[in-house]
C-alpha cells in the first residue's frame, strides 16, 4: 500500500478515536444542563468524565499534528478557510477546559452556575461544528488553482452540512447518555437510560437521513454498506440502552460513530478536499502529502507509539471503571 | 496596523507568550511535586504529604490553563500562516505530531491518573503517575523546541524549487540540531528557576504571615524552593553563554542586534549593561559599559572580533537579494531591551534566592514585625514574578531577534502568513483571544491566591478502595 494511503488511514484512525472518545465527553458536558437535577447530580455526571476527557482531547491534538506533518497543504487550506468556526471550536474548548479544573474550586453557587454555562456551551458548539466541518469537507469547498480556499463563512453554512453537525450534536448526545448510564448507579442512572431513548429517536432519523445523502452524493457500494452498517449498529446500542445492557450499549454507539467517521473518510478518499469550483483544484492525497522519507519516519512513530498509547489509555479506563453516584460525591 | 500580516504576528506574539507564562510553571512544577511525593513515599513524613497536595492544586490550576492556550497554538500554524506551513510541513509537522503522540497523551493521562488516582492505586503505583507526567513536560519542550529550533538554524533539508518546499532530508539532524540541544536545557532550567521562586516565594509568605502554622514544613519548602532557583540559576548561565556563542555562529544579526552594536568590533568588544540612547538605539548617548565581555560572550574569547549591524545588513542585502527584503536588522531596541531583562531579572532573581537562603539558614525564622522581614515579604511576593518575566523576554528576544525571517534564510515572515484569510478575520480571533486569556488570566490569579491563603491541607493518608464501596471518592471534581 502507498504510504499516502496508511496516513490517511491513520488520520481517519485518529479522529475515531477522537470523536468516540470525546464524543461521549461532549455528550456528558451538555447533560450537565439537560439532565442534572442539582449540584450532587451535576458533580456526579462531570467526575464521570473528570479523569479521562483531557486524554480524550489530545486524540485531536495528535489528529491536527498528523494533518499537518503527513499532509501540510490539508492541514494549510482547511485550518486557514475553515478559519472562524475553528476560532469558536477552539474558543469553546478553552473555557470548557478550564471549567472542568475550575469549578469545583469554590463552593459558592454563582460561581459554579457559571462554570456550569461554560461546560454546557464549550460542549455543545464543537459538538455541532465538528459535524458542521467533517460534512463541508467531503462536500467539497470552493479552492482556486492554489488550493486557497475562496469561499466565505455563509459556504460552510449549507444544508448538508447543517445537517451534518445535527447529526454529530445528536448522536454525541446519546453517546453521552449511554455513557453516563454505564458509569452511574442510582436514579441518575435510569434518568439516563430514558434520555437516551428519547433522544435516540431523533439522532437516528437524523442520522439515517444523513447517511443515505452522503452514500448517495458518493455513489459508492462501499460507502452504502459502511454507512447501513452505522445505522444499523446505533439502533441496536439503541435497543440495548432500552433493556439495560449499558455495556453493549456504549459500544453500539461508540461503533456507530466510529462507523460514520470511517464512512466519511472512505467517501473523501483519494481527495482530502475537493473543490467545488474545479475538480483538478483539489486537494488529494497525492498533491497534498509530504515527502516518502517524512511518511516513512512517521510511519515508524507510529507504529511503536500507538500500542503503547492503547494500552495506557486503555488502563486508565480500567482503573475507572468503577459506577459512581451521588453518595460517592465529598460534601 | 490593519494589514492580516502584522495582525497575526501580533496575535502569534500575544498567544504564544501567554502560552509560555504557564508553561515554564508545568514543568518546573510537575519536578518538584513529584519530588515532594517521593520524599512522602520514602519517609511517610506527613509533612510531604501535605506539601505534596497543596502544591499539586496549585499545579494543576495551572495545568489547566497551559492546555488550553496549547491548543490554540497546535491550530494556529494552519490558521493564520498557511503560507508557512505549506512551505516547512514537511519537516516541521513531525515534531508536532510526535510531541502530542509521545508527550501530549503521556501528560494528560497520567495527570487524570494522578488527579483521580489516590484512592484506586498503590501509593508506589499512584507516586509513578506523577513522574510519567512530569517526563510528559520534558518530552513535549523538546519536541516542540526542536521545532522552533529549525526556524533558527534549518538544517537536515533540501529545497525542492518545483515544489516550492522545504523538504527533510535528514530527521536526526533536525532533533540534534545543535540550537535544539543547548535551547532545551537553557529553556528546561529557565523553567526550573520560575518553579522554584514560586514555591520559595509562598513558603516564605506562610512563614511571615502566618508563623504559627506548619512552620516547619513552610521552612522545608522555602529552602528546596531557593535551592532550585539558584541551581537552575546556574545552569541557564552556563547554557546561555554556550547558546550565545551558537547564535553569533548560525545567526550573527542577532547577537549583533543583542547588543545594539552597529559597527564591526576588531576585537575585545564590550557589553553594555545599560545604555541611554536615541530612540531607534543608533546613538548611545549614556551607556555602563562592561570592557571585552561581548567578545567573551558571542565568541569565547575576550579578544575576538563581533561583526556588527550594518555590515552584516551589506552582506545579507546582497546574499538574499532575491527575496526582495531590504532590511534585515531586528527591532533593535526591542532585542537590546529584552536581551538584558532577560538576564537581568533572572540575575535578581537569584539573589532573591540567596537572600531566601541566608534568612532560614541553620534553623532561623524571620523575626516577627523586624523591618527586614517586611522587606523579606515583599521580595518574596515580587520573586516569582522575576524568572516568569525572564522567560518572556527571553521569548521575544528569540523570536524578533530572528526577524526579518520566519525560518531564517529560507522564508521571510511576510511570505508565511495565510493569503486567504482576511484582516477581519483575523481582527476577531485576536480580540477574542486577548479579551478571553486577559478574564481567565484575573480568574486565575486569584485562584492561585486562594488556595495559597488556605495553607497546607489536612493529611489523611489515602486508603484505596474497592468498586463496591460507597465512601465518597478522595479528589472529585
Ligand atoms: C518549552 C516548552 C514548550 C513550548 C515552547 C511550547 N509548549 Fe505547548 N506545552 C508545553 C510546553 C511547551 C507543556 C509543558 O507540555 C504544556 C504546558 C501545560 C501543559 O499542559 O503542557 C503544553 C501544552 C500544550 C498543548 C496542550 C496539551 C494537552 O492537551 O495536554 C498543546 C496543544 C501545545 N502545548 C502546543 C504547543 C505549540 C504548537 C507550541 C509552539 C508554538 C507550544 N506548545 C509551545
Ligand atoms: C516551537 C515553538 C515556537 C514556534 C514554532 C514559533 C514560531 C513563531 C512564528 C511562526 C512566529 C510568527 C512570525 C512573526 O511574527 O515573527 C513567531 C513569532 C513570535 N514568537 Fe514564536 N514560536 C515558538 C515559540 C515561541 C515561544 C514559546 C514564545 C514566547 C513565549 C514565542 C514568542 C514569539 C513572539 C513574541 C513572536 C512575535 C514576533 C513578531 O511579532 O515579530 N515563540 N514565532
Ligand atoms: C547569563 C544569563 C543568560 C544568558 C547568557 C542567556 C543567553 C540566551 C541566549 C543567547 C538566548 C537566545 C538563543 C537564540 O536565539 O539562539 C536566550 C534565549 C532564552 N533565554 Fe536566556 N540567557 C540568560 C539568562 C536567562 C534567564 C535568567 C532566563 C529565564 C529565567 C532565560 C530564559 C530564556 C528563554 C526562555 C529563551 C528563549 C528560548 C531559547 O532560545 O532558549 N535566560 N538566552
Amino acid at each position: 500500500m502507498e504510504l499516502t494511503t496508511v496516513w490517511f488511514i491513520l488520520i481517519a484512525v485518529l479522529f475515531v478515536g477522537y470523536f468516540v472518545l470525546e464524543g461521549f465527553d461532549f455528550g456528558v458536558g451538555m447533560l450537565v444542563g439537560l439532565m442534572a437535577k442539582d449540584e450532587r447530580e451535576r458533580r456526579v455526571l462531570i467526575n464521570t468524565i473528570g479523569p479521562v476527557w483531557d486524554g480524550n482531547e489530545v486524540w485531536l491534538l495528535v489528529g491536527g499534528g498528523a494533518m499537518f506533518a503527513a499532509f501540510p497543504e490539508w492541514y494549510a487550506t482547511l485550518f486557514s478557510g475553515f478559519y472562524l468556526p475553528l476560532f469558536l471550536i477552539l474558543i469553546a474548548l478553552i473555557v470548557r477546559g478550564v471549567a472542568f479544573e475550575y469549578r469545583g474550586k469554590r463552593a459558592d453557587r454563582a460561581w459554579r452556575d457559571r462554570w456550569d454555562w461554560a461546560i454546557i456551551v464549550g460542549s455543545f458548539l464543537p459538538a455541532l461544528l465538528w459535524g458542521v466541518a467533517f460534512a463541508n469537507i467531503v462536500r467539497g469547498v470552493p479552492l482556486d488553482a492554489s488550493h486557497e480556499y475562496v469561499g466565505g463563512f455563509f459556504n460552510l453554512l449549507n444544508p448538508y452540512a447543517l445537517l451534518g453537525g445535527l447529526v454529530t450534536l445528536t448522536v454525541f448526545l446519546v453517546h453521552g447518555a449511554v455513557f453516563v448510564a454505564l458509569k452511574t448507579v442510582g436514579d441518575i442512572r435510569e434518568r439516563a437510560h430514558a434520555f437516551a431513548q428519547r433522544v435516540g429517536a431523533v439522532a437516528a432519523v437524523l442520522a439515517v437521513v444523513f447517511i443515505g445523502w452522503t452514500a448517495a452524493s458518493a455513489g459508492e457500494v462501499a460507502v452504502w454498506v459502511i454507512g447501513a452498517l452505522a445505522a444499523v449498529t446505533l439502533i441496536l446500542g439503541l435497543a440495548a440502552s432500552r433493556i439495560g445492557r449499558d455495556g453493549w450499549a456504549f459500544l453500539g454507539t461508540a461503533v456507530a460513530i466510529a462507523l460514520v467517521v470511517v464512512m466519511l473518510f472512505s467517501a473523501l478518499f483519494p481527495q482530502v478536499l475537493p473543490s467545488t469550483l474545479d475538480a483538478a483544484y483539489g486537494l488529494t492525497v497525492d498533491n497534498a502529502s509530504s515527502t516518502p522519507y517524512t511518511l516513512k519516519i512517521m510511519t515508524w512513530v507510529a507504529v511503536v507509539f500507538t500500542p503503547i498509547v492503547l494500552l495506557y489509555q486503555g488502563w486508565s479506563y480500567w482503573v475507572f471503571r468503577k459506577r459512581i453516584g451521588v453518595q460517592h460525591i465529598p460534601q | 496596523m490593519d494589514s492580516a500580516l502584522e495582525l497575526a504576528r501580533w496575535q502569534f506574539g500575544i498567544t504564544t507568550v501567554y502560552h509560555f507564562l504557564f508553561v515554564p510553571m508545568t514543568i518546573s512544577m510537575a519536578f518538584l511535586v513529584a519530588i515532594m511525593q517521593t520524599m512522602w513515599w520514602r519517609s511517610g513524613d506527613e509533612r510531604w504529604l501535605r506539601l505534596t497536595r497543596f502544591f499539586g492544586k496549585l499545579f494543576l490550576i495551572n495545568f489547566a490553563m497551559g492546555v488550553v492556550t496549547g491548543i490554540v497554538q497546535e491550530f494556529q500554524f494552519g490558521m493564520n500562516w498557511s503560507s508557512y506551513s505549506r512551505f516547512v510541513g514537511d519537516i516541521f509537522g513531525a515534531p508536532l505530531a510526535i510531541e502530542g503522540l509521545l508527550a501530549f497523551f503521556l501528560e494528560s493521562t497520567f495527570l487524570g491518573l494522578w488527579i483521580f488516582g489516590w484512592d484506586r492505586l498503590k501509593p508506589g503505583l499512584h507516586l509513578m503517575t506523577i513522574w510519567l507526567a512530569a517526563i510528559g513536560t520534558a518530552l513535549s519542550a523538546y519536541f516542540i523546541l526542536a521545532a522552533n529550533s529549525f526556524m533558527q538554524n534549518p538544517v537536515g533539508f533540501t529545497m525542492n524549487a518545483e515544489r516550492g518546499r522545504a523538504e527533510l532530508d535528514d530527521f536526526v539532524a533536525v532533533l540534534t540540531n545543535k540550537v535544539a540541544l543547548v535551547t532545551v536545557p537553557h529553556t528546561l532550567f529557565a523553567a526550573f528557576m520560575v518553579g522554584g521562586a514560586f514555591v520559595a516565594a509562598v513558603a516564605v509568605w506562610h512563614l511571615v504571615r502566618r508563623p504559627e502554622r506548619d512552620a516547619e514544613a513552610f521552612r522545608t519548602a522555602a529552602r528546596l524552593g531557593a535551592v532550585t532557583l539558584l541551581v537552575a540559576g546556574v545552569g541557564v548561565i552556563v547554557s546561555g553563554d554556550i547558546q550565545g556563542k551558537i547564535m553569533t555562529e548560525v545567526q550573527p544579526m542577532k547577537m549583533a542586534a543583542a547588543e545594539a552594536l552597529y559597527e564591526d568590533a576588531d576585537e575585545c568588544a564590550p557589553f553594555s549593561v545599560f545604555t541611554v540612547g536615541t530612540l531607534d538605539g543608533s546613538k548611545p548617548l549614556f551607556s555602563v559599559e562592561v570592557p571585552c565581555l561581548l567578545s567573551q560572550l558571542a565568541t569565547g574569547s575576550f579578544d575576538q572580533p563581533v561583526r556588527g549591524v550594518n555590515s552584516l545588513q551589506a552582506e545579507y542585502a546582497e546574499t538574499y537579494a532575491d527575496t526582495g527584503i531590504e532590511d534585515f536588522t531586528p527591532n533593535i531596541p526591542v532585542t537590546y531591551w529584552s536581551f538584558r531583562l532577560m538576564m537581568g531579572l533572572g540575575f535578581v532573581a537569584m539573589a532573591g534566592g540567596a537572600w531566601i537562603l541566608w534568612a532560614l539558614r541553620r534553623g532561623r525564622v524571620p523575626a516577627q514585625g523586624s523591618r527586614a522581614t517586611r522587606y523579606l515579604l515583599w521580595a518574596a511576593i515580587m520573586l516569582p514574578l522575576l524568572p516568569l518575566f525572564a522567560n518572556s523576554f527571553g521569548w521575544i528576544f528569540t523570536e524578533m531577534g530572528r526577524q526579518p525571517w520566519v525560518v531564517f534564510s529560507l522564508m521571510p515572515t511576510e511570505a508565511g502568513v495565510s493569503p486567504s484569510v482576511s484582516s477581519a478575520q483575523v481582527w476577531t480571533s485576536m480580540v477574542g483571544f486577548t479579551l478571553l486569556y486577559g478574564a481567565l488570566a484575573v480568574v486565575e490569579v486569584k485562584l492561585l491566591l486562594m488556595f495559597i491563603g488556605k495553607g497546607l491541607p489536612d493529611a489523611d493518608p489515602p486508603t484505596t478502595h474497592d468498586d463496591d464501596s460507597d465512601a465518597p471518592l478522595a479528589f472529585a471534581y
